[in-house]
């Protein structure tokens, strides 16, 4: 059975490649991890956020917007891990709840500026002359205000809701992701495989998205991490100043302005426990961001 | 910049005119329609925004619509209070920042180096509302010292006024070393492996000489420009500090107007904001220039 046999050879083959494939990506991890051990404490932090806004409801002791009359202002102990608030909430079930929250605003604010930044950047690079100039210019522009304070007007402006906090907060993000992503094109355009690619008659579109774009992921993934974290960090301020995310959606920052700060003299959990989820979530992206820009960046290895 | 602000503002769904009647509890049409025209908002966007810059060229800056007064007679008492915030933050930024960097690049990957880095990403990622929130916790907890709850002049009382200030200068200004800590170090690292430094090692002269005098004079320019840029960072920070401390700065009226749709207020706010933040990278810029003779303007 000739065939049968070259099914199977082709199967080993396969298997062959298979077993390599994953392998690949594994020992590259455990290079990582040894190489880089806070990027490696930076990436499980990640990921215990990641796990703990997917598996909210199973970890949850409570129904994170239930107000317990009985229970206002509990201490922590065994029924309340992380006492309860002024409206008897359970604060460890909103903490976990609040994952999800900030992770969603996170990602999705810092997926959206970084895409919206690296297609300006990435054409602005690409084309350059007038369109470059233009867009340069509307980028400084956005560039010239405190991060937060635009995305405070932006906030103020859009109204307060989850997508619109996402926006508000992604439009400070596009000016940093296009200066990068431009000086990255900036660079890979004068290749000599763009020129060949060219000379075998791409379009400019093929061109620069099939051809230079793939080539800057890595100062991409760089910047996306990087700004995840400080992405965090101003839905909390934001949501802290009562423009950001609205109830009933328990968020972090929120869970410590107005009620909290007024009551944090008798009940200091109130505060304390929020703002350790917000500093070890933006802790983790950094450690994450720096490890993986020593490893992406060549110019950086060695000296940071 | 201004068109983008001003388009920006006069999107937002409600008006100051909605906000006011909401917390008035009561709903007349005519009253509204009649308040809603007197402050021109009844008027095409581009209509408003040529009023403003004409107002803008001739020095005026509008009429608060919450306080009905002029804009600028709210903001000026102000000032004092965000701009004396921001030095003492950059001053702890600094003070913090350099040495660190310093003694960081010079112990490069021991303990020591690990232990500053950690402790500076630590600063980075703590909000620095919270940090502030925290610090007032425990000086109640452990020194039973209540900070004053309304600002403090410093002709009135000197003492309480600084430690007024100090508080959330520390907050903000131990966030903004983390940036300049990295930077201090990695440049310094750089200039480190510099033949100079190599002969004026060479030459016999001690270790921390060489870093600091050396060195140090060389790496710290980069430094500075990380300073400028700081600002604008700072004044981010400074937004939710000052309503965590509650002091009357440029930043807590801010988000107070912006709550209030209160556009003559945000819209000159947010350009004084951004004019402070070029200017402040103009004058670092011309700074550089003139500290490092190799870099000239033509």
């Amino acid at each position: 059975m000739p065939d049968a046999e070259a099914v199977a050879r082709g199967a080993v083959a396969t298997g062959r490649v298979e077993a390599r494939g994953p392998a690949r990506p594994g020992s590259t991890l455990i290079w990582f991890c040894r190489r880089k051990p806070l990027g490696a404490i930076g990436a499980s932090m990640i990921l215990l956020m990641v796990l703990t806004a997917l598996l909210a409801e199973p970890l949850s002791t409570h129904d994170p917007i239930a107000t317990d009359a009985e229970h206002t202002l509990a201490s922590p102990s065994a029924r309340h891990w992380f006492g309860s608030d002024h409206l008897g909430r359970d604060i460890y079930s909103r903490i976990v709840h609040g994952a999800r929250v900030s992770l969603i605003v996170g990602v999705g604010s810092t997926v959206l500026g970084s895409l919206l930044g690296g297609v300006i950047g990435l054409l602005s690079a690409y084309f350059g002359g007038r369109i470059d100039l233009s867009a340069q210019r509307v980028l400084d522009i956005l560039q010239g205000l405190p991060l937060l304070v635009l995305a405070l007007v932006m906030c103020a402006a859009l109204g307060p809701s989850i997508p619109n906090v996402i926006v508000a907060i992604s439009v400070p993000i596009i000016p940093r992701a296009a200066r990068v992503i431009r000086a990255s094109v900036l660079s890979i355009r004068e290749m000599p495989y763009i020129e060949a690619a060219r000379a075998l008659g791409a379009q400019h579109l093929r061109l620069a998205f099939r051809h230079v774009l793939p080539n800057t992921i890595g100062p991409f993934i760089v910047l996306a991490t990087a700004q995840l974290g400080s992405a965090v960090l101003v839905e909390a301020s934001l949501s802290f100043l009562g423009l950001g995310v609205p109830e009933p959606y328990p968020s972090w920052g929120r869970m410590l302005s107005g009620s909290a700060a007024e009551y944090a003299r008798s009940a200091p959990w109130l505060v304390l426990f929020p703002g350790i989820a917000i500093s070890l979530a933006v802790f983790g992206s950094n450690l994450l961001g720096d490890a993986l820009r020593d490893t992406l960046d060549p110019r950086l290895r060695g000296t940071s | 910049m201004s068109m983008v602000i001003f388009v920006l503002l006069r999107l937002a769904p409600g008006n100051i005119v909605d906000i006011l009647f909401a917390t008035g509890g009561y709903v007349n049409d005519a009253d509204k329609a009649a308040i809603v025209r007197e402050l021109g908002l009844d008027r095409p966007i581009w209509v408003q925004y040529v009023g403003w810059l004409r107002e803008l060229a001739s020095g005026d800056l509008g009429k608060s619509y919450r306080y009905d007064v002029p804009a600028w007679q709210l903001i000026r008492p102000l000032i004092p209070v965000t701009v004396e915030l921001a030095i003492l933050s950059t001053l702890i930024a600094v003070l913090i920042g350099v040495p660190t960097g310093v003694v960081s690049a010079a112990r490069q990957d021991s303990v020591v180096d690990h232990a500053l880095r950690i402790f500076s990403l630590a600063g980075l990622s703590m909000p620095s509302f919270w940090l502030g929130m925290v610090i007032i916790l425990a000086l109640v907890a452990g020194a039973g010292w209540i900070p004053p709850v309304t600002y403090v002049s410093a002709s009135e009382n000197l003492p309480l006024h600084l430690a007024q200030f100090l508080l959330p200068a520390l907050a903000v200004g131990y966030r903004s070393s983390a940036l300049i800590l990295r930077m201090t170090r990695s440049t310094l690292l750089e200039v480190l492996h510099e033949d100079y430094v190599r002969t004026a090692r060479a030459k016999g002269q001690r270790g921390w000489l060489v870093v600091c005098r050396h060195a140090l004079s060389n790496a710290i320019l980069p430094v500075l420009t990380v300073i400028g840029v700081e600002f604008a960072f700072l004044i981010g920070g400074l937004v939710v500090t000052e309503t965590v401390f509650n002091l009357p700065g440029v930043a807590r009226f801010l988000v107070q107007a912006v709550l209030w749709r209160d556009y003559p207020v945000v819209q000159n706010l947010v350009l004084f904001i951004a004019i402070v933040v070029i200017l402040s990278n103009l004058l670092v810029d011309l700074l550089y220039a003139w500290l490092d003779p190799r870099v000239r303007y033509a």
